[in-house]
């Protein structure tokens, strides 16, 4: 990696501020799903900033994006408006999709983005965005965004080869935080995902995701190649989410509440250990294979208390962060407070805080500091 | 008899199907932490996590059933299921018809359904009526605990490939996992003899094929399936308030439909209402009517299911599933009654 690509300066403070901007959205999100504004499942993109922010800041408004279930962050990148973003999450006519789409389901055509709730559906749909692309906006790409358990969807291996024949512009980007919803990746998948994309022709770059200035580096130098009509490219990036798979993630309320979750949970796995069913070591096995889960969830999380805001932050100095951690409570806070407003009718109370930092808490623990749900 | 809940009795139904039976095996996306008290009692061996690959093994499955075991392949959602159509319609539901017989598919296909916990239209489908229209599928839908056991104990035993489908809103695990239902401020309409309710200690298979009388009554057969049953009850609760009495006919299985029970219900109260929380074209409202139909059962008929794409918003939501108010007017549009139920 040339290190002279990278972001500094007054790049890095936009990629910062962008971030930022990503982070805030999805905090309020997060707190309008705990105050039970959002209904149905939320899959929060904490932690995912370094990636969608590195990756867009090298594209055009010609340039397509097909988004996955975790679609805002992007969005907020594209400049969608929060507040009608926030409106469509909590189902209100205002939304940006009317209040009919939802936090899955987001539209925004006049961005060249969507997101969609079925997973691995964003490589092939990048796929004709770029077959698109390159006869309408000629030196346009088309940006898939997935988790690595996709690349385990027949599609998505489709996607992979069908960009390879017909040498097209996608750029296929694996935000890989090592767990298929709350199986562990490597379980389930065989051999490694940059042999994978590199055995199907694509260009393949691994870069860490909470380093938003090694991201756009990267995905710049993957980018310009594909304009220069090289081909599509994969970008395995790597990311921690706190919050897990979503709001509620069994596994993650387990390590962050041990005590109160275990009593939940051990009453009825007690009560199974003494049905009749396999022989002793069947049973030895079972529980090994549980509490190995649970283990590395607890050694991801505590290894994974690096943040890409923080460490933008340390690059741009204390003063600029706080110059544009003001700009961003401003245009984001206000968007929460006028979109929960006008949701339930009432003035909401100025809660928000300092600046946005990842908060390795998840989101339900903030919720109870708070005297929140639950 | 134990008093349990629907999720638990969904898993009481597979551990007693796995304890009689050794080649009773269960695999899919996250089982081993969704069906983890199934993981202890079983092993490892027998209760497996898939990649989020529906294709792929949803033909393992058939391919393992083939092989001689008795494979439960849980798809997360039945949303999730369409990804593995191909497997489904041209594989699982084919290999007798075309072996002559000789090649069976002893296959579980499990998958959650339904809406009413503001999902969206992408992972609140039930799509019943599809896979009921495909020859050599079975499909049950159980409305309560004891029929959430009886049914998957018959699904491991029928020795075809059957799909089972559970509905969401009845199971307190899926509500819990996909929509923090204990936050404050969140309140889904839960039915809840649907929700909880008596199994016996040992669980027998329920017939598939058979439906249910849940409420008997003269004017008028509310006929449905899943949380629609008991939106029905309801219904016919208010109906006896303006001195009509509704019959609720628990379909329980959409593949094979129980025609006697239908015919019977249609022919002795001369007015049908079939309320589905799926699609209104192509489905399991349509096929009932032409049963009714065919067999020149004089009955004035009408219809409550889904006909649009499932909005996001709440009161959206609520209006586009099948709810209670719908399935009055409905019944009383049939009696020429407009307007008489509160």
């Amino acid at each position: 990696m040339r290190r002279s690509n990278r972001p500094t300066g007054p790049a890095l403070e936009r990629a910062y501020e962008q971030m930022a901007r990503m982070r805030a959205v999805e905090e309020a999100q997060i707190r309008l799903w705990d105050e039970g504004l959002v209904p149905g499942e939320l899959h929060t993109a904490v932690g995912e900033e370094g990636i969608v922010a590195g990756v867009l800041a090298n594209l055009t408004p010609d340039d397509a994006l097909a988004l996955d279930h975790r679609p805002t962050p992007a969005l907020i990148g594209r400049r969608v408006d929060p507040e009608a973003l926030l409106l469509e999450i909590m189902g209100h006519a205002d939304g940006m999709n009317r209040g009919r789409g939802g936090h899955m389901h987001l539209f925004a055509p006049e961005q060249r983005a969507a997101g969609d709730g079925m997973v691995g559906s964003s490589g092939p749909l990048a796929c004709g965005l770029a077959l698109a692309g390159r006869r309408e906006r000629p030196g346009s790409v088309a940006v898939a965004f997935f988790g690595e358990a996709a690349t385990n969807e027949g599609h998505m291996m489709e996607a992979f080869n069908l960009a390879s024949a017909w040498r097209l512009p996608v750029l296929f980007v694996c935000k890989d935080n090592s767990w298929s919803i709350t199986t562990r990746s490597s379980e389930v998948t065989g051999g490694k995902l940059m042999d994978r994309a590199r055995a199907f022709g694509l260009t393949a770059a691994k870069a860490d995701g909470q380093r938003v200035d090694e991201v756009q580096a990267t995905a710049g130098r993957l980018i310009a190649r594909m304009r220069a009509g090289k081909g599509p490219a994969f970008l395995h990036a790597t990311c921690y989410r706190p919050d897990g798979h979503f709001t509620t993630d069994v596994l993650v309320r387990l390590i962050s509440d041990p005590r109160r979750e275990a009593g939940e949970i051990a009453p009825p796995l007690i009560a199974a250990l003494r049905a009749p069913g396999g022989n002793r070591s069947e049973r030895v096995a079972a529980l090994t294979t549980l509490t190995r889960r649970i283990g590395a969830l607890a050694v991801h999380h505590a290894r994974g208390r690096r943040d890409p805001l923080a460490r933008a932050r340390r690059g741009i100095g204390g003063p600029a962060a706080a110059r544009i951690d003001l700009r961003v409570e401003s245009e984001i806070g206000e968007a929460e407070r006028s979109a929960r407003q006008r949701m339930t009718g009432t003035p909401a109370v100025p809660e928000l805080g300092a600046a946005p930092v990842l908060d390795t808490t998840p989101a339900r623990d903030r919720t109870m500091s708070n005297g929140g749900a639950r | 008899m134990t008093t349990m809940t629907y999720a638990d009795a969904v898993d009481a139904g597979l551990a007693a199907a796995m304890e009689r039976d050794d080649r009773v095996i269960t695999f899919g996306e996250d089982v081993r932490l969704l069906r983890r008290t199934t993981l202890v009692r079983f092993g490892p061996d027998r209760v497996l996590d898939t990649p989020i690959s529906e294709a792929g093994f949803v033909y393992m499955g058939l391919g393992a059933a083939m092989g001689g075991l008795r494979p439960v392949v849980e798809v997360m959602l039945v949303d999730f299921l369409t990804a593995a159509w191909c497997p489904l319609i041209n594989n699982v539901a084919k290999y007798e018809a075309f072996s002559g017989g000789i090649q069976r598919a002893p296959l579980v296909i499990r998958a959650s359904i339904g809406g009413g916990y503001g999902d969206g239209g992408q992972h609140e489908q039930t799509l019943w009526g599809s896979m009921a229209a495909i020859p050599g599928l079975k499909v049950v839908v159980p409305s309560t605990p004891a029929d959430a056991a009886g049914l998957m104990v018959a699904a491991v035993e029928d020795g075809g490939p059957v799909v089972y489908l559970e509905h969401k809103l009845l199971g307190e695990v899926w509500l819990d996992v996909l929509a923090g239902s204990r936050r404050l401020g969140m309140s889904f309409d839960i039915p809840p003899d649907g929700a909880s309710g008596e199994v016996p200690e040992s669980i027998a298979a329920t017939p598939i094929g058979q439906a249910a009388l849940r409420r008997d009554g003269g004017d008028v057969a509310l006929i449905s399936a899943g949380v629609g049953v008991h939106r029905a009850l309801e219904a016919a609760e208010r109906l006896a308030g303006s001195g009509v009495q509704a019959a609720v006919l628990d379909l329980r299985s959409i593949a094979p439909l129980d025609t006697a029970a239908i015919l019977e219900l249609a022919a002795r109260t001369g007015h049908v209402v079939v309320v589905d929380e799926d699609y209104v074209r192509g489905g399991l409202t349509g096929e009932i009517a032409a049963l009714i139909a065919e067999q020149r059962i004089d009955a004035r008929f009408a219809r409550v299911a889904v006909e649009e794409t499932i909005p996001f918003a709440r009161h959206l939501e609520s209006a586009v599933l099948p709810n209670t108010d719908r399935i009055v007017a409905a019944a009383e549009h049939c009696l020429d009654l407009q307007g008489r139920s509160a």
